[in-house]
């Protein structure tokens, strides 16, 4: 017993392979989308996985801090600790901006106010270290293409880079820069000078801020003016033998805030942050997987209708039916094996390269194989049919 | 000949088929959960820290000075400006005496009136001196005539009785005369407590200083306590710094200390830490204290620091070197689950494992005191987070470029 389709393709192997190339480039693309999907995802998972919460506790009536602002006083946090279950209770701002690298270039970032050795810290570095002095000091994403000892300029100050971390991303995919709390603070409500000014001259010139009799009013008032003393959530892990929900309750009837656990805030990242552009790029994989089973087939068929001749000589000579159909099965499942394999290792070879997360899965990767072999087993089943049809004169013309 | 194109394709085939293969493989062992975490690690030695305390601050006057008067009244001239050096007891500005030099001619004028009232009162003292040395001689010389029986018992005592009269008459006027001299030491007094007012309007340099801010004009009306002129001795320059709370163990007065000012950060100053403040700032978390600028203690004279009042310093103290112990980077320690410790390395394969940390320094070492014991293998760096029993590969760094 010879193989047909062994024989076929060996004839025509540099067509045949070609083919698979070609159909691989395009599996490449419809699987790179599907990683850019779960790379958008998983950029959620990765915000909750690396503020290292239990709870998240924000400003009453928001979705904050990653949905929503939510602003709430920095001594919130001390009460927090007082409640029962509370093993750990941290300070966070996030505030997204752009920082200004030392050769003057603009990255976005997400600026994390972090204190440390509490929660919020980044879990693991990649190089350098993590704070230690309480001010100007900085740990980067390498995303943000900063080097070690690297000055980067929030606002007006300047920061050193001090460590660098990997896939620490906020819900868009920004990378995060940490920096120490008090200057995130000042950060994140710092006005520019000539705003400070605007605002002073503004308080001096209202008579109800400037009274004469009343020498150091208007001091009291610029200084009040000046000061932050708000974060943007506080990070809460629980002591050992406590449920999220048992700790959040007390805090949300009693504290009037609003708390949110790992599964509420799942829900509010991947559920609402991100559902439009998560839609939109599902929309996407799915007409481009329909074009690919469509061209997938197409080239079945027309690669069928190329060789009827030989097959209408195969059936003359009087090859049965199956062995005409199984040639056509086995080159279509062949084709979209070579297909598969090129397209994951195109994948993987141009998935880093995306500025965003490309997250391949591999039970996608199985999904994909199992689709593609689907889909070229039915598309064989229309190149089978018409191989049948053929009638066995076609051979003499 | 006729076999080798069907050789030759076959060869070729199953090259294709075994890259592809191949390649599917690296992918598949490179990415993906079957990949080895790619991490590097160090051995925990024993060393010695140079622990610091770091902390920004404002660069303050030790002693300032706000001039003004006591009084609410109007200003009639300011005498310096701003960056003026200005000597102890100098004159700044002068307030408006309004009626008190009036007043001072009218206590003149009562003080002179009431001179002439002494002189009157010595006169009616002499009057009186002379009134009762006649009734004294008088009421002898009756003494002896009625001793001798010459006159009556009753013209005796008329006699007795003018000379006690012409005594009180003359106390009387002793005493008027005291009482004129009492009045012109209190015209005195009034007069020279007028002319303390009169010289209070004059705003006198309490001390050598430099003036830092000019806050009232001529002709403007400032309350009593508001100041016209704000004085510093810029030799008196310190460091308010405020460190965390939490970094502050160690912050003692007398300290070494390293200042880079905003202004010039590449020279670091020597300095000392001067005080420390018995107040934490409860709202801040932060701890006080004032920096002395070691320069500005030698040569007190000159302005040692070309530093301005609130421009923005940092701060690093040095802490006495700690007793030898194990030491670890602080990127290598991690948090579990409220757990503080490191992944060791046994056999290969990351083990979480508890540790108790001492102090730790600004180049981001750490005291290890339990958990570990000297040569142990620890991740410091770890391309994601790791997992217990967790598939590592050990290499040289993770990032390219970048030596910790």
């Amino acid at each position: 017993m010879i193989s047909l389709a062994g024989r076929d393709i060996a004839h025509s192997w540099s067509k045949f392979v070609l083919t698979g190339i070609g159909l691989g480039l395009l599996i490449g693309v419809t699987l790179t989308m599907a990683g850019v999907y779960r790379g958008m995802v998983d950029d959620a998972h990765a915000l909750l996985n690396n503020s290292g919460a239990d709870l998240w506790v924000v400003q009453k009536d928001t979705q904050g801090p990653y949905a929503e602002s939510s602003s709430i006083k920095d001594d919130v946090v001390r009460s927090v600790r007082g409640m029962p279950g509370v093993a750990q209770a941290a300070n966070v701002t996030y505030f997204t901006m752009q920082v200004q690298g030392a050769d003057g270039d603009d990255t976005r970032a997400m600026v994390v106010g972090i204190e440390s050795g509490q929660s919020g810290e980044p879990g693991y570095l990649v190089a350098g270290r993590q704070i230690t002095r309480g001010h100007y000091e900085a740990v980067a994403d390498v995303k943000t293409g900063f080097a070690l000892g690297e000055r980067i300029r929030i606002r007006r100050h300047d920061y050193t880079v001090v460590g660098l971390t990997q896939r620490m991303v906020s819900s868009g995919g920004d990378p995060m820069v940490f920096i120490a709390l008090k200057d995130a603070q000042e950060a994140q409500f710092l006005k520019d000078n000539d705003a400070i000014q605007n605002d002073r001259t503004r308080t001096a010139n209202n008579p109800a801020f400037n009274r004469p009799g009343v020498p150091g009013l208007l001091d009291a008032v610029q200084a009040l003016q000046s000061s932050s003393r708000s974060v943007n959530a506080v990070l809460v892990q629980l002591a050992p033998g406590f449920e999220a929900e048992q700790v959040a309750e007390p805090i949300r009837r009693w504290k009037h805030l609003q708390v949110f656990t790992r599964a509420g805030m799942e829900e509010i990242l991947v559920a609402k942050l991100i559902a439009t552009s998560a839609k939109q790029i599902g929309m996407f994989l799915v007409i481009l997987a329909i074009v690919s089973a469509a061209i997938v087939a197409f080239i079945i068929y027309t690669m069928t209708l190329g060789k009827i001749r030989e097959i209408a000589v195969l059936k003359l000579i009087g090859t049965r039916n199956i062995t005409i159909a199984s040639m056509i099965l086995q080159q279509a499942l062949g084709l979209g094996l070579i297909g598969f394999i090129v397209g994951k290792v195109a994948a993987t070879v141009w998935a880093p390269v995306f500025p965003k997360f490309v997250l391949l899965l591999t039970q996608d990767a199985f999904t994909g194989l199992i689709v593609t072999l689907v889909i070229c087993a039915l598309a064989s089943t229309l190149a089978i049919r018409t191989a049948l049809k053929v009638d066995p004169a076609a051979a003499i013309g | 000949m006729k076999q080798h194109p069907v050789l030759l394709r076959r060869i070729g085939i199953g090259a294709i088929a075994i890259s592809l293969v191949a390649a599917l493989a690296f992918v598949a062992l490179r990415t993906g959960p079957l990949a080895p975490v790619k991490v590097t690690v160090t051995s925990v030695q024993e060393g010695k820290l140079k622990p610091a305390i770091f902390g920004i601050g404002t660069v303050e006057a030790r002693r300032s000075w706000m001039v003004g008067p006591t009084v609410a009244g109007r200003v009639l001239s300011v005498r310096v400006d701003v960056g003026d050096t200005v000597k102890a007891g100098q004159l700044l500005a002068e307030m408006d005496p309004v009626d008190l030099d009036q007043r001072l001619a009218a206590l003149d004028a009562a003080l002179a009136r009431a001179s002439s009232t002494q002189a009157a009162a010595q006169a009616q003292v002499a009057d009186a001196t002379a009134r009762r040395e006649l009734a004294a001689i008088n009421a002898k010389r009756n003494q002896d005539l009625a001793a001798q029986n010459f006159i009556s018992a009753g013209a005796l005592e008329g006699r007795l009785q003018e000379k006690a009269s012409a005594d009180a008459a003359l106390q009387a006027a002793q005493a008027n005369l005291s009482g004129t001299a009492q009045d012109i030491n209190r015209q005195k007094a009034e007069r020279a407590a007028l002319q303390q007012q009169r010289g209070n309007v004059r705003l006198l340099a309490p001390a050598d200083g430099v003036v830092t801010s000019r806050d009232a004009e001529a002709g403007s009306t400032v309350v009593a306590g508001q100041p016209v002129l704000r004085l510093i001795d810029p030799a008196s320059l310190w460091v308010r710094m405020r460190v965390d709370q939490g970094r502050s163990a160690g912050l003692a007065p007398g300290l070494k200390a390293s200042i880079v000012l905003r202004s010039q950060p590449r020279t670091p100053m020597p300095g000392q830490v001067a005080r420390v403040e018995m107040l934490a700032d409860a709202v801040t978390e932060e701890r006080i204290a004032q920096i002395a600028f070691a320069a500005a203690s030698s040569s007190a004279a000159a302005p040692a620091v070309a530093a301005s009042v609130g421009e923005l310093a940092e701060v690093e103290l040095q802490l006495p070197e700690t007793a030898s112990a194990l030491l670890l980077p602080n990127a290598s320690i991690q948090r579990l689950q409220g757990k503080t410790g490191v992944w060791r390395l046994s056999e290969g394969r990351p083990a979480f494992v508890s540790v108790r940390l001492g102090v730790s320094s600004l180049d981001g070492r750490v005291q290890v005191l339990e958990g570990l014991k000297a040569g142990d293998s620890v991740v410091v760096y770890s391309q994601k987070a790791l997992t217990e029993g967790a598939r590592v590969q050990v290499v040289e760094t993770l990032v390219k470029g970048a030596t910790p």
